[in-house]
C-alpha cells in the first residue's frame, strides 16, 4: 500500500543486497526478505527493501486482460472467433 | 519504467472507462473503498474519478498509517527526542503531523530536537554505528509492507550488537483496520457508509497475501478485489467488483496477480512474528482502540524496544473538537463536509493527520481534486 | 650575499591547502590579498578594479531592473554545478526574466572559518566562467568570515542590475484566456542532482544540473516578435509553484498537458523512487513563458534553434478561472489540480 515500485536487478552484491535499475537510475537494496533472487529479475523495492519478485507472465497477462475488456460487445466476439 | 508506464497508459484506461460504463447498471449506485493510502493517491493524482459512472463511488479507507496514527504516538516521539537527546530517525511522512502543544516533529527540530530524515531504517543503523556515543531511536510506522524491513533491521542491531539503537513501534494490521470498518455500526446497521465492496491493499498483500481476506468476504458479504498500485490495476479491480456486485458474489478475486499470491512472502512473515507479537489492543486515530490491530517488540528483543528502554508511557490525546478525521477515516464523511477543510485545514497548515500525508484524503481532495466543489457549486 | 626583501611582497595565499581564517574577513591585509589573489584575479574587470568602496557604473539607456538572490546550496558542488555559477546563473535568469538585458553582478560572500581555499578558488573561477558566458561584469563584491561552525562553508549572495528597453512590459498579472503556455526544457533536472547527492538518498543516477544562464535565450524570444506577457523561472516550488503564482497574479486559470511536459526518463524514476512529483522540483536553466494565442509557433521555433530550448514544448492554455486553478489532464485521461507543494520538499515513504 506504501509507495513501492518495481526495478530490475542488475547486480548481486554482499551482504545479501543488490543493485537495481529503473529507466537509468540505480539503487542499491537489501535482499533480506527474498530468496534466489537472480540478475534480471524485476522485483518490487520498499523502503530500500525487495519485497516480491514480479511475475512477467503474470504482468502481460493482466495487460491482455485489461486490453480485451476495452473492446466493444462486437470486437470481443469478433476477437474470440477462430 | 517496466511494469510501471504500461499499467498507467490512456489508451487502456478509455478501454476499461468504457468497459465499467456498460457493465454497470442504471438502477443501482456502487460504493467500493479503496483501504490503501497508495490507491487514494493514485486516483487523485491520476484523475480516476473523470474516467468512472456517476454511479460509481470511491470513499477513501484509512489505510494511511500516517493518517492513523494517534497524536499521543507522536508525542512520544516527541518526548523522546527533545527529552531524552537521542538522534530520532523517522520517515518523512510524520514529521508534519500536528501533535500536542501544537508540536510537530518537525517543529521538535527548529527546537533543538536531533530528528533525522531517512529513506530507509538501514540509514538508521547506520547513524547508530556512526555515533556511538548517541542513542539513536528508530520511528517505526507503516503496515504490513513496511513492518518487514524493520525486522530485518531489529535483528540485525542485536547480531551487531549495536547496544545503542532501539525502535519506537506503531506497525499497525491490515485485516484488523478492515474488521473494525465492516464491524462499525454506520457500515453493519445503519448503512450511513454504504460498502459494496474493497479494493485490498496492493503491497500489504504481497507480503500477507490474499488469503486473509477470505475471511471478510464470507463474514460480511461483501466482495474484495486486490489491485496494483497503477491507475490501470484500480480501474480493472473496480470493473471486477462491479462484476461481483451484479452477479451477487462476494469472493477475494486478485487483479495484481504478477505480484501478490495466496500465501504471500513467508521469509518475510516469518521475520516477522519472530520479532513482533500482537498488542492486546492499539488506539488508532479515527478509529478508536481497535484489538489486535498492533504489534510490539517481542520480550525476547527487548532491550531493542525504545518504549522499555526510556520507559514511555502511552497517553490518549483527543484530537481538535471540529476535526472530522475520525469519519474520514471510516468513510462516514467526506473532506468537504468538515468545516475546517480547505480553511483552516490546509496542507500548508493541517489541523488533523488526514490533511499532512500526501495519501490522506483530504489532501489528496484538496491536492488534486478540489476544483471539483467548486465546478458543481457553479 | 644580502638577501634583500622585495619591496611589496607578500607570500602568496596557499590556494592548495590553505584554509579560511578569520582575519580573511577583518579588513586588513589578510583580505585584500585573498579579495585579490582570488576574486580580482577571476573576477576582476575595470569597473572592479575602480576599488572604491560604491562602483560607479556608466550611463546606459533603458529601465533599470535590479534583482537579488541569496544562494544556501548543499552540497556546494554537485553533478553540472556549483554554487558559484548558480550564483551567477539564478540572478541573471531572474534579471532577463524581466526581459532585460543583464548586464553587472554584484556577489557578497559570507565564508565559514576553515573553509578550504581550494574549494573556494574552484568556486570562484566558476562564477569568473559563469560570468564571461552570460555577458556579465561583477562590479562589487564584500567578504565577510564567521566563526567555525557559524556556517555552511559558504554563502553567496548576488545582485544582478539589467536594463529593459522602452516598450516593453512583461509581469505575472498579464497572462489573459487562450494565451499559451510554453515551457524551454526538461522539468526537474536540477532538484534531483541536488537530491541525489545528499546522503540519505544514495543512488548513482547520470542526472546532472540543467544549472544555465537564460539571458540568451529569452534574447532570441523577444526578437522573434512573439508577442509575449511574461517570463518566469521556476525554481524552488517548481513549474507548480510558478503557474499558481501567475495565475493568481492574472485572476485566470491554466490548464496543462501532461502528456505535453518534457521529463527526462531518469529524472521521472529518481520522483518514482522518491516519491516525488517533477512539477515541484526546482529548475535552474528552465523558463516558462505566456504568449499571445497567435504566435506559438513562432516562439517555439525561435526557442529550438537556442542551445538551451531544443526541448522547448506547448504545454498548457490559459483560461477563465475566477479561482486561479492550476489543472492538467493526465496523461492517463483524468483532470486533476496542479498544486503548490506544501512544506518542504520530502520524500514520499507512504
Amino acid at each position: 500500500m506504501c509507495l513501492a515500485i518495481p526495478a530490475q536487478v542488475v547486480e548481486l552484491a554482499a551482504d545479501d543486497t543488490a543493485i537495481v535499475d529503473l529507466a537509468g537510475v540505480r539503487k542499491d537494496v537489501s535482499l533480506s526478505l527474498l530468496d534466489g533472487v537472480q540478475v534480471g529479475d524485476y522485483v518490487i523495492i520498499h523502503v530500500g527493501y525487495a519485497l516480491t519478485r514480479l511475475d512477467p507472465l503474470e504482468a502481460e497477462q493482466t495487460l491482455a486482460l485489461m486490453a480485451a475488456a476495452g473492446l466493444t460487445g462486437a470486437d470481443a466476439q469478433a476477437q474470440a472467433a477462430p | 519504467m517496466r511494469y510501471v508506464d504500461e499499467f498507467r497508459d490512456g489508451e487502456l484506461a478509455g478501454g476499461l472507462a468504457a468497459a465499467i460504463a456498460r457493465e454497470v447498471r442504471d438502477d443501482r449506485r456502487y460504493n467500493f473503498m479503496e483501504f490503501c493510502g497508495g490507491h487514494t493517491h493514485a486516483i487523485s493524482r491520476y484523475g480516476v474519478p473523470d474516467l468512472l459512472p456517476p454511479n460509481v463511488r470511491m470513499i477513501h479507507g484509512p489505510g494511511c498509517p500516517v493518517c492513523v496514527l494517534p497524536i499521543g504516538r507522536i508525542d512520544l516521539a516527541i518526548r523522546v527526542a527533545l527529552e531524552e537527546r537521542v538522534i530520532l530517525c523517522t520517515y518523512a511522512d510524520t514529521l508534519r503531523i500536528p501533535a500536542s502543544r501544537g508540536l510537530s516533529l518537525m517543529g521538535a527540530k527548529a527546537r533543538g530536537g536531533d530528528i533525522r530524515m531517512v529513506y530507509a531504517v538501514t540509514d538508521a543503523l547506520r547513524i547508530a554505528r556512526e555515533n556511538p556515543d548517541r542513542e539513536v531511536v528508530f520511528f517505526a510506522i507503516g503496515f504490513e509492507t513496511t513492518t518487514p524491513p524493520t525486522a530485518v533491521a531489529i535483528r540485525q542491531a542485536r547480531a551487531e550488537g549495536l547496544g545503542n539503537f532501539s525502535v519506537l513501534c506503531c506497525h499497525v494490521l491490515t485485516p484488523s483496520a478492515i474488521m473494525n470498518i465492516l464491524e462499525s455500526p454506520q457500515v453493519r446497521d445503519l448503512g450511513t457508509v454504504p460498502l459494496d465492496g474493497f479494493i485490498g491493499p496492493a503491497h500489504v498483500s504481497t507480503v500477507i497475501g490474499s488469503r486473509p481476506y477470505e475471511f471478510f468476504a464470507e463474514e460480511y458479504r461483501k466482495p474484495v478485489v486486490i489491485a496494483g498500485f497503477e491507475p490501470l490495476d484500480v480501474m480493472q479491480a473496480i470493473r471486477m467488483l462491479v462484476r461481483q456486485v451484479n452477479e451477487g458474489r462476494a469472493e477475494v478475486e486478485n487483479e495484481f496477480t504478477r505480484a501478490v499470491t495466496p500465501e504471500g512472502n513467508r521469509k518475510a512473515q516469518d521475520l516477522v512474528s519472530e520479532v513482533f507479537e500482537l498488542r492486546r489492543s492499539f488506539e488508532w486515530r479515527g478509529l478508536g482502540e481497535v484489538p489486535y490491530s498492533a504489534l510490539k517488540i517481542r520480550a525476547r528483543y527487548g532491550d531493542l524496544d525504545a518504549e522499555r528502554r526510556f520507559d514511555l508511557r502511552y497517553h490518549p490525546v483527543p484530537d481538535n473538537k471540529a476535526c472530522e478525521c475520525g469519519a474520514i477515516l471510516r468513510g462516514v464523511k467526506q473532506p468537504t463536509d468538515c468545516k475546517l477543510f480547505g480553511t483552516v485545514c490546509t496542507p500548508e497548515t493541517p489541523m488533523g493527520s488526514c490533511m499532512v500525508s500526501s495519501e490522506g484524503a483530504c489532501a489528496a481532495h484538496y491536492s488534486y481534486g478540489r476544483h471539483k466543489d467548486l465546478e458543481v457549486l457553479a | 650575499m644580502s638577501a634583500a626583501v622585495k619591496p611589496g611582497y607578500a607570500r602568496p595565499l596557499d590556494l592548495k591547502h590553505g584554509l579560511v581564517e578569520l582575519r580573511h574577513g577583518g579588513g586588513g591585509r589578510a583580505m585584500v590579498q585573498l579579495i585579490g589573489e582570488l576574486f580580482a584575479r577571476h573576477l576582476g574587470n575595470p569597473l572592479l578594479a575602480q576599488g572604491n568602496d560604491g562602483t560607479l557604473l556608466p550611463p546606459q539607456g533603458g529601465r533599470l531592473v535590479v534583482s537579488t538572490d541569496s544562494h544556501v546550496v548543499s552540497p556546494l558542488f554537485f553533478p553540472g554545478g556549483d554554487i558559484g555559477c548558480l550564483s551567477v546563473h539564478g540572478t541573471v535568469n531572474d534579471v532577463a526574466m524581466m526581459g532585460a538585458s543583464p548586464s553587472y553582478l554584484t556577489a557578497g560572500f559570507v565564508l565559514e572559518e576553515g573553509f578550504p581555499l581550494a574549494d573556494l578558488a574552484r568556486i570562484v573561477q566558476s562564477m569568473a566562467e559563469a560570468a564571461r558566458q552570460a555577458g556579465v561584469a561583477l562590479v562589487a563584491g564584500d567578504t565577510k568570515v564567521v566563526e567555525q561552525g557559524k556556517g555552511d562553508g559558504v554563502f553567496i549572495t548576488t545582485t544582478g542590475i539589467g536594463y529593459l528597453p522602452d516598450g516593453l512590459q512583461l509581469g505575472g498579472d498579464q497572462a489573459r484566456p487562450g494565451d499559451l503556455v510554453v515551457l524551454s526544457g526538461t522539468l526537474g533536472d536540477h532538484g534531483v542532482a541536488i537530491m541525489s547527492q545528499r546522503e540519505n538518498l544514495a543512488f548513482d543516477a547520470p542526472i546532472r544540473s540543467d544549472t544555465a544562464p537564460l539571458n540568451g535565450l529569452t534574447a532570441a524570444m523577444l526578437a522573434s516578435g512573439a508577442r509575449l506577457r511574461v517570463m518566469r523561472d521556476p525554481t524552488r516550488g517548481g513549474l507548480a509553484a510558478t503557474l499558481n503564482e501567475i495565475a493568481h497574479q492574472s485572476g485566470v486559470g491554466i490548464h496543462l498537458q501532461e502528456a505535453a511536459i518534457p521529463v527526462r526518463p531518469e529524472v521521472e524514476a529518481a520522483c518514482e523512487l522518491l516519491g516525488l512529483d517533477p512539477l515541484n522540483i526546482a529548475n535552474e536553466g528552465k523558463l516558462i513563458a505566456i504568449c499571445h494565442p497567435e504566435d506559438g509557433e513562432r516562439l517555439l521555433e525561435a526557442m529550438r534553434t537556442h542551445p538551451l530550448g531544443q526541448a522547448a514544448a506547448l504545454i498548457g492554455q490559459v483560461v477563465e478561472d475566477p479561482n486561479g486553478f492550476v489543472q492538467m489532464k493526465t496523461r492517463f485521461g483524468g483532470r486533476r489540480m496542479v498544486d503548490w507543494l506544501s512544506g518542504e520538499q520530502l520524500p514520499r515513504i507512504c
